[in-house]
């Protein structure tokens, strides 16, 4: 009869992940590279977004971007099409999120001594991508007007770790009833220092605020 | 749905600790969920169920799930109250001034684990 034994452990499962995004970050700060995390639902118009962003900001900084979906390269396609820049795919492979580790080997592809600003699109999800560091210096998220501004009460880890939100397609907001104000005091109950940036990445109309950002965000980190 | 990516990471965390301890099989592994931790208990089970199947350390490994129930403090009245029931908002003094106590583990407690 084999001898059971009981081995006490009591470690999050966590733990790991966030010393491999801990030590991520410490290289990238070494590097002067910054890493921006961005999260939102699928089709909040993360890639039309970056799109706009990246368009104001490729003069002033080298930026380059992953994509991670389950599958496909359309994105990735897309934002180099768009912008010029440095941008790849990243397949998770059926994951529904991005570890630091995933992150890193991601990093790894692209050419970092010629980055100032590296973005990751985390998959389109708004639960599972909360749960894992990414080794990112800062979490932005997109909610776009259609999804309702009652989503910080719905989503509360995911806004309660962002430290921007954007709010995209505000030219649609007649029409579905969505209150800016609400959804704003939403954001600020689950996280108060959160910064809410109002745009619509169609017209391009507060885009400049969030480059704006991002620039003196990278401009601090390289300090 | 990222019971799968979490069922991954507990694989290799509870096969290095029996590595560690020089166990050939590991029979048993007991977890502690939090309420609010987000990770549904019997999607995690079904996970560990059809992946410990591609494992030898781990064939016929069983996982067992302790529930830690959510609890929120009021840093306004100083009092707890559960946090599934009332949320963010302190049912007491109604005050959104509160903060997670517990019920946000997702934490591997113990395995048990054979030589042979």
């Amino acid at each position: 009869m084999d001898e059971v034994k009981v081995i006490e452990i009591k470690k999050s499962i966590f733990a790991d992940n966030e010393i491999d995004a801990d030590n991520l970050r410490k290289e990238l700060k070494e590097k002067g590279v910054y890493l921006l995390n961005l999260m939102s639902s699928p089709g909040s118009g993360k890639t039309t977004t970056l799109i706009q962003t990246i368009n104001r900001l490729k003069d002033k900084i080298r930026v380059a971007v992953m994509e991670a979906d389950i599958d496909s390269d359309v994105d990735a396609i897309k934002i180099k099409e768009a912008t010029g820049i440095e941008s790849i795919q990243l397949h998770t492979g059926g994951m529904c999120h991005l570890d630091a580790e995933m992150t890193r080997q991601g990093l790894d592809n692209l050419t970092l001594q010629n980055t100032d600003l590296a973005i990751l699109e985390n998959v389109g999800n708004l639960v599972c991508p909360a749960e894992f560091d990414t080794g990112s210096c800062r979490n932005a998220m997109i909610l776009s007007v259609p999804e309702g501004h009652d989503k910080p009460l719905k989503y509360p880890l995911m806004f309660s770790i962002c430290d921007v939100v954007v709010i995209n397609k505000i030219d649609v907001m007649p029409y579905f009833d969505f209150d800016l104000e609400k959804c704003t005091e939403y954001i600020h109950l689950r996280n108060p220092k959160a910064k809410v940036i109002p745009i619509c990445a169609k017209t391009g109309e507060g885009v400049d605020v969030f480059a704006q950002w991002l620039l003196d965000e990278v401009k601090a980190w390289k300090e | 749905m990222h019971e799968l990516g979490i069922v991954f990471y507990i694989i290799r965390d509870v096969k290095q600790v029996a590595e560690e301890n020089h166990a050939k099989h590991i029979s048993k592994v007991v977890m502690n969920i939090g309420e609010v931790s987000t990770v549904v208990p019997y999607l995690l089970t079904d996970c560990w169920d059809w992946a410990v199947k591609k494992e030898e350390m781990l064939t016929g490994c069983k996982m067992e799930i302790e529930t830690i129930p959510g609890v929120t403090y009021c840093e306004d009245c100083h009092q707890e109250y559960g946090t599934v029931e009332h949320g963010k908002t302190c049912p007491h003094c109604g005050s959104a001034n509160t903060y997670l106590l517990r019920g946000n583990e997702v934490e591997i407690k113990a395995i048990e684990v054979t030589d042979e």
